[in-house]
């Protein structure tokens, strides 16, 4: 046994030397296969961890939302409608939502404005989200304007809400609905929609149906529907970086192919020496074995280190416009850094093992042969 | 006797239009601790027939049998075993790997066996230094001259501490001096009790006093002996 292990180190050893050998051609190899394993892990980190954000916004979010259309589009909704919707098994809140988008053309960004009621803000006080606090520079105190058509508002900042979740409450701005009412010039009584918390998700659509039937002129929009729908665009969006990165991996494997195969003259000859000295094929394996995975192990783990830092330090620089981009409010975008062991493992599956088996391949051949060829 | 070889036959290509039979019917006898030499004219089939023997490759037909055990039919884990611990290579050629230093090319035949790395090591200098060449024991061997290289060679055959050691023309790359200066060395080999094999067409070896016997080769059969 103790042999067997010193025999592994005799040809890792050995394997190490051969590598620097061959310094030029090692290293540029490394290098490519780096990149490929920091871009594959760069698409996974940075889909995966919006993907969780916005799960978790909209696990907070409540189960039904009531909308009311007028000619095919989204309209106000009375208030009268929670009282004509009656009592529906099942659904143990009712509440008229007030909230819309407001465009600073200052900054150029969209805001999220939303007026809760359980706050308790007063019509001069404003809660904003990070994001905004920090591109406008506001700190807590600080007056924060709005304008509407005819007048600006001023409030001055509350709170700012910090991030758990930065990428929804980025561009969030809350404020009485009283203020809200006077900015937009919604009248009392008048809602953007009304939401409904349902306390067992089987009854949710149970529950819309039974509210188009009521009130045929409202749209019950669903939660689940929007989290397939923020799925399947997540899932587009990173499906068009696979296929690119499918295509870069492919040529990868095509370059790994092509440079074990075409085993040097020189490399051959090697593995002839180095089976008339007494090594055995098996030796020879285990020595190339090794070498595979020297090289794809420390690609993989230089390649993941830097994808680790670039999403989660440098805000993705290389693709946060292809991945992101439903809203525009993205000054210091920081997802919360995370580690998932399946997404390791299954980059690690598709980087390291395709190039151990083209390397080891092409050698079998080469040393399974009669090592008589270097007596000439 | 240590080694036999009874009706070998080694046709390469064999039914292929390019077929060729370079070695034909030779059965021979070596014997333990006495220093063999196959001589002939190129082409005879001197290298076909060591590598066989050393278990490089394997005969079309015939027996090859070491110390009773026969060695052709075994499959090449076994032959590899064998060839490990029985035989040492001397090749023309040295066949040293260059970029290593003298001392790595030295333990690396040993390198499969998993032994202690200490011991390894130093019985790798030992040789050396037996073959004097302390001076360049960590330089890359494409810096030795051949003389050097080929006194690495030796040193790389002997590590596994072989009973048989196989020499393919080994003065054909070395000087009148080296040449003779080789011969030496095989003297010593020869007193330490090794059995040693040798392929030449250079007088220097088939006349030296050191040879014991000689097999003439001609066209793959043996002449006399
Ligand atoms: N792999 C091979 N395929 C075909 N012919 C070969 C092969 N190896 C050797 N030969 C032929 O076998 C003959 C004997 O070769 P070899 O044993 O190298 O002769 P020597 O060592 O006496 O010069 C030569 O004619 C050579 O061309
Ligand atoms: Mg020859």
């Amino acid at each position: 046994m103790i042999e067997f292990f010193r025999k592994q180190a005799y040809l890792i050893d050995f394997t190490m030397s051969s590598l620097l050998r061959r310094k030029g051609k090692n290293f540029g190899l490394l290098l490519v296969y780096t990149l490929i394993v920091f871009m594959l892990a760069s698409v996974m980190l940075f889909s995966h961890s919006l993907r969780k954000e916005a799960g978790i916004i909209l696990q907070q979010s409540p189960e039904i939302i009531v909308q009311r259309l007028v000619a095919g589009r989204h309209a106000l909704i009375p208030a009268e409608y929670i009282q004509k919707m009656g009592r529906l098994r099942g659904v143990t809140s009712k509440k008229g939502r007030l909230w819309g988008y407001f465009y600073n053309p200052v900054v150029k960004a969209n805001y999220t404005v939303m007026a809760p009621d359980h706050l308790d803000l007063s019509t001069t006080e404003v809660i904003i989200g990070a994001g905004i606090a920090r591109t406008i520079g506001l700190g807590i105190g600080d007056y924060f304007t709005m304008r509407s058509n005819n007048d600006t508002f001023s409030f001055q900042v509350k709170d700012i809400i910090e991030r758990n979740s930065e990428l929804v409450t980025t561009d969030l701005v809350l404020i009485s609905p009283k203020a809200y009412r006077v900015i937009t010039g919604i009248p009392e009584g008048q809602f953007t929609d009304i939401v409904l918390s349902v306390r067992n998700p089987r009854e949710v659509r149970k529950v819309a149906e039974k509210l188009v039937q009521k009130l045929p002129d409202i749209r019950p929009v669903l939660r689940e529907e929007i989290l397939r729908t923020y799925d399947s665009i997540f899932a587009w969006r990173q499906g068009i970086v696979f296929v690119l990165l499918i295509g870069a991996l492919l040529a990868f494997v095509i370059f790994a192919w092509d440079k074990a195969s075409g085993l040097s003259a020189e490399e051959k000859r090697e593995i002839g020496i180095l089976k008339a000295v007494g090594w055995e094929s098996a030796d020879i394996l285990h020595m190339k074995f090794w070498e595979g995975i020297i090289i794809s192990l420390s690609a993989f783990m230089l390649g993941y280190l830097a994808a680790y830092l670039h999403v989660f330090y440098s805000s993705a620089v290389l693709f946060e416009s292809v991945l992101k981009g439903w809203a525009t409010l993205y000054p210091q975008f920081k997802l919360v850094p995370f580690i998932d062991g399946l997404q390791i493992a299954t980059l690690f599956f598709f980087t390291i093992f395709p190039y151990v088996v083209a390397t080891i391949i092409p050698i079998w051949k080469a040393s399974v042969t009669d090592p008589d060829a270097i007596m000439r | 006797m240590l080694i036999s070889l009874s009706d070998i036959n080694k046709v390469f290509n064999q039914g292929k239009h390019n077929e060729f039979h370079a070695i034909r019917d030779i059965s021979l006898h070596i014997e333990a601790g006495k220093v063999t030499c196959l001589k002939g004219s190129s082409g005879s089939g001197k290298t076909t027939l060591l590598s066989m023997i050393g278990c490089l490759s394997r005969p079309t037909s015939g027996r090859i049998t070491l110390e009773n055990k026969i060695l052709s039919g075994l499959p090449e884990r076994f032959l590899t075993d064998i060839r490990r611990h029985t035989f040492g290579f001397i090749f023309q050629k040295f066949n040293l790997l260059q970029g290593l230093s003298v001392l790595e090319n030295v333990m690396l035949p040993a390198y499969p066996l998993g032994l202690n790395h200490k011991d390894l090591k130093a019985s790798a200098q030992k040789l050396i230094s037996h073959f004097g060449l302390d001076r360049v024991m960590n330089n890359p061997v494409e810096w030795l001259s051949g003389g050097e290289s080929q006194r690495v060679a030796i040193c790389r055959a002997l590590i596994n501490d072989p009973q048989i050691l196989i020499a393919d023309e080994p003065t054909a790359n070395l000087d009148t001096r080296l040449s003779q200066e080789f011969m030496g060395l095989l003297d010593e080999l020869r007193k330490t009790g090794k059995t040693i094999l040798i392929t030449s067409h250079d007088p220097i070896v088939f006349n030296s006093p050191v040879v014991d016997r000689i097999v003439e080769m001609q066209d793959g059969q043996i002449m006399e002996s």
